[in-house]
């Protein structure tokens, strides 16, 4: 394990940029979120979740695919920008890193979207562990460790002081880049912040959350449960909880027509909204019921069934803040599941 | 709060017992102190309803939906809700002999952090603008500052100043569309966002064109209809203060074509749907601000 | 937006014209052979008040670098008051894509009547000019659109 100041931030950010793009959490106009780092820009390393999750990293909101010009009777055809810069994102809670696990299994398995996978190749990601974990949050109810998340390096800010551990090749390649910056350290302090954490998270308002009742052998029951009606009542059907969604990964493709070519390109989706996977004979789902209900059966039955259990959820407690009427998963898991003591 | 609250469950069972209604449309408890959804109640769970500083959703466009559907409802507004509920009326978008109307008081809404929330610095007052049914009580509302002293204060900057301040607040956009589905005066069947065969229709901002687009028709398309009930900002995910927007439309039409407060009753004639053969020339524009 | 073989900028002008009065008076201009820059592109409408802010907006994405509205004088509407309509609401459109910090002086509406061929080439040309002398829009305009 090492050790930096954190007044040797930008040095650091200056360093690995020199062969490299840098994401962190940022602040523009009031808000944070990762933005490509620049010594001018604000970092705010002390905000817990950015607005929009990590998953923009990989999968990001609007992305081209692929462009074709028309001149004449000659088309041609460009291939989407080249995702082949090595990328470091700093910065990267827990349950962002854990939902990186839950979109490599959509997009990696066959067959792999060759845009998110060229760049997953060509990224690293430095998590950072939570000090202050807020009252919305509950990753721990899917297994993850704030206090140490996954990540190629974990690091943690201890007062004044980063601590940097790396954990994969790539994470050690990054390593041996910044060693000029970093200093040997031990793990005492670390490990002290790991305990004061945990014990606060084992007292959040969210730690006894049971997913007890979920998962695909209890489709049929909750896809049938009367609750549906009352708890999706206020939903306004915007696509908020799914846009700040670290997990929530469909997109549509479109085509935009600049008047002498078309560019192709994918772009989030959301459940939420009523043109939402449109046929020609209309929506599959008519009523907000029924597409509150998918979002919900998606992340705790439909995605388990599917996928050895796991669930698309990872408690980034993102909706409870964002949602303009309060509704969230945590509402969703305690009316239809159990909670524990109860 | 809490007796307020208790007088107004009871007045609900009272309406809900001599079958005045058959739903209450109000509010329930959410996870946290400070996070109350607007909820649907029957004589089986009314004692669920609560009413306290967190209750800051505007209700009044469930009634689209609930004013539809079997049976009557009543709907607790606050004074500034009564405004829209008043411009739905009047657009004949929800069916008035559906809907008794409890005027609850309100002292002033907050935030989750505990702050007032910015539609209610700039209070209406604590008058309803209908209603079937007011509820007594002492809460005072917050004191009104001026509404327009923001939009005032952008008028007053360079047009590149302008350009700068909204392309930093429009570009942390991701087009959820809260800011277009909570809204009381945002009642089309379907929007023209929505609909593919307009051709301008965008789940996500590929270009900042398209959120300079969307936030100037969605404003547009509401000048001198809203009655600035703020929920636009206050659901934004993103915190842009949409609510510029809107009160720049309401500022030139009160200066424009004289003052109307959308809402204020339920048969006025809303200002973009009037004219006037002595109107002012589009050409005002160009005279405004030039030094 | 157009650069020509001098490198001097042409700007694209987009004229929404009612049928019944500007259009006329465009054709009114070509007879009577009052000139005014082929920059001007000229869509008929059949009333000024058909202009949605939309189409307005939509000029700009694809390319236009000023947008001006031609309509029946007041009073004289085909339809009676159609432009008393369109000119409120042009009134505020425009004033808010002032606010937003697009040059107000890309956007104009202009009466002009069948009769008014002369009025018409004058109003182009200085319109025109006066978006020449303001360069190409960039504020307002979809860059995906660019060649």
């Amino acid at each position: 394990m090492y050790k930096l100041s954190i007044d040797n931030l930008n040095e650091l950010f200056a360093l690995i940029g020199q062969d490299s793009k840098v994401y962190a959490p940022i602040e523009r106009a009031g808000q944070v979120e990762f933005f490509l780092w620049s010594v001018e820009e604000k970092v705010r390393l002390d905000a817990l979740n950015t607005v929009k999750s990590a998953k923009g990293f990989f999968f990001p909101q609007t992305e081209v695919l692929y462009k074709t010009k028309l001149e004449g009777k000659k088309i041609e055809i460009e291939a989407a920008e080249d995702a082949e810069e090595p990328t470091v994102y700093f910065g990267v809670r827990a349950c962002d890193v854990k939902s990186f696990d839950v979109l490599d299994k959509v997009f990696l398995s066959e067959p792999v979207d060759s845009y998110y996978a060229a760049k997953r190749k060509h990224g690293t990601i430095v998590s950072m562990a939570c000090s202050k974990p807020a009252d919305t949050c509950f990753c721990g109810l899917f297994g993850i460790d704030a206090t140490s998340p996954a990540g190629d390096v974990v690091t943690w800010i201890v007062g004044d002081t980063l601590y940097w551990d790396s954990k994969t090749e790539k994470g050690e390649a990054l390593t041996v880049k910044v060693k000029e910056l970093l200093v040997d350290a031990d793990d005492v302090e670390v490990k002290k912040q790991q305990t004061e954490v945990k014990e606060m998270i084992a007292k959040a308002p969210l730690h006894d959350l049971s997913l007890e009742g979920f998962g695909g052998d209890a489709l049929d029951e909750l896809f049938n449960s009367p609750k549906w009606e009352a708890l999706s009542s206020a939903c306004l059907g915007c696509g908020t909880c799914t846009f700040v969604c670290p997990t929530c990964q469909c997109y549509d493709i479109r085509d935009y027509d600049s008047g002498h070519g078309v560019q192709k390109f994918r772009c989030w989706d959301s459940c939420m909204y009523s043109d939402f996977t449109m046929m020609a004979h209309g929506n599959n789902r008519t009523t907000q019921l029924q597409r509150f209900r998918q979002r919900f059966m998606h992340k705790l039955v439909y995605f388990p069934a599917n996928n050895d259990g796991d669930f698309s959820c990872v408690g980034c407690g993102r909706c409870l803040q964002k949602c303009p009427q309060s509704l969230n998963i945590v509402k969703v898991i305690k009316a239809l599941g159990g909670k524990k003591n109860d | 709060m809490q007796k307020l609250r208790d007088e107004i469950v009871a007045k609900c069972k009272a309406l809900l017992e001599d079958g005045t209604v058959d739903r209450v449309i109000g509010w329930e408890k959410g996870l946290f102190d400070y996070d109350c959804s607007p909820a649907t109640f029957t004589k089986e769970n009314i004692d669920e309803l609560v009413y306290n500083e967190y209750c800051g959703s505007n209700l009044s466009k469930y009634l689209v939906k609930e004013s539809k559907a079997e049976g009557n409802v009543a709907v607790l507004l606050k004074p500034c809700d009564t405004y829209s509920l008043n411009e739905l009326l009047l657009e004949h978008r929800v069916k008035k002999e559906k809907i008794f109307v409890l005027g609850i008081p309100c002292g002033g809404m907050k935030d989750e952090k505990g702050e007032l929330l910015m539609k209610c610095n700039t209070c209406k007052g604590n008058e309803h603008k209908i209603a079937d049914e007011v509820m007594d009580s002492d809460l005072t509302v917050p004191e009104a500052r001026d509404r327009f002293e923001l939009v005032e204060k952008l008028d007053g900057m360079t047009p590149e100043e302008r350009f700068a301040f909204w392309q930093g607040e429009l570009s942390k956009c991701i087009r959820c569309n809260a800011c277009r589905n909570v809204c009381p005066a945002c009642t089309c069947l379907k929007c023209v966002f929505d609909n593919h065969a307009s051709g301008i229709d965008s789940k996500a901002n590929a270009d900042s064109f398209e959120e300079k687009m969307f936030h100037i028709i969605r404003a547009f398309h509401v000048a001198g209809r809203c009655t600035d009930c703020g929920e636009c900002s206050r659901v934004c995910p993103q915190g842009i203060p949409l609510h510029l927007f809107n009160r720049k439309y309401i500022k030139e039409i009160n200066e424009l074509y004289g003052e109307y407060q959308a809402g204020e009753t339920e048969d006025s004639r809303p200002p973009l749907a009037n004219f006037t053969k002595e109107d002012a020339e589009p050409s005002v524009i160009y005279e405004k601000g030039r030094d | 937006m157009q650069i020509n073989e001098n490198g001097e900028f042409r700007p694209t002008i987009v004229a929404f014209c009612c049928n019944w009065c500007s259009y006329a008076g465009a054709d009114l201009a070509g007879s009577s052979r009052a000139s005014y820059p082929a920059d001007v592109k000229i869509i008929r409408v059949p009333c000024s008040c058909r202009v949605n802010p939309m189409f307005i907006l939509r000029a700009f994405e694809r390319g236009a670098d000023g947008v001006i509205l031609c309509g029946c004088h007041p009073g004289d509407c085909h339809y009676s008051t159609g432009n008393y309509y369109a000119r409120r609401r042009m009134t505020m459109l425009f004033g808010m894509l002032d606010y937003l910090g697009i040059e107000k002086e890309r956007t104009r509406v202009e009466w002009v009547s069948a009769a008014e061929g002369a009025k018409f080439s004058a109003t182009m040309n200085e319109f025109v000019s006066a978006v020449k002398e303001l360069g190409p829009n960039r504020k307002l305009r979809d860059l995906r659109c660019k060649n």
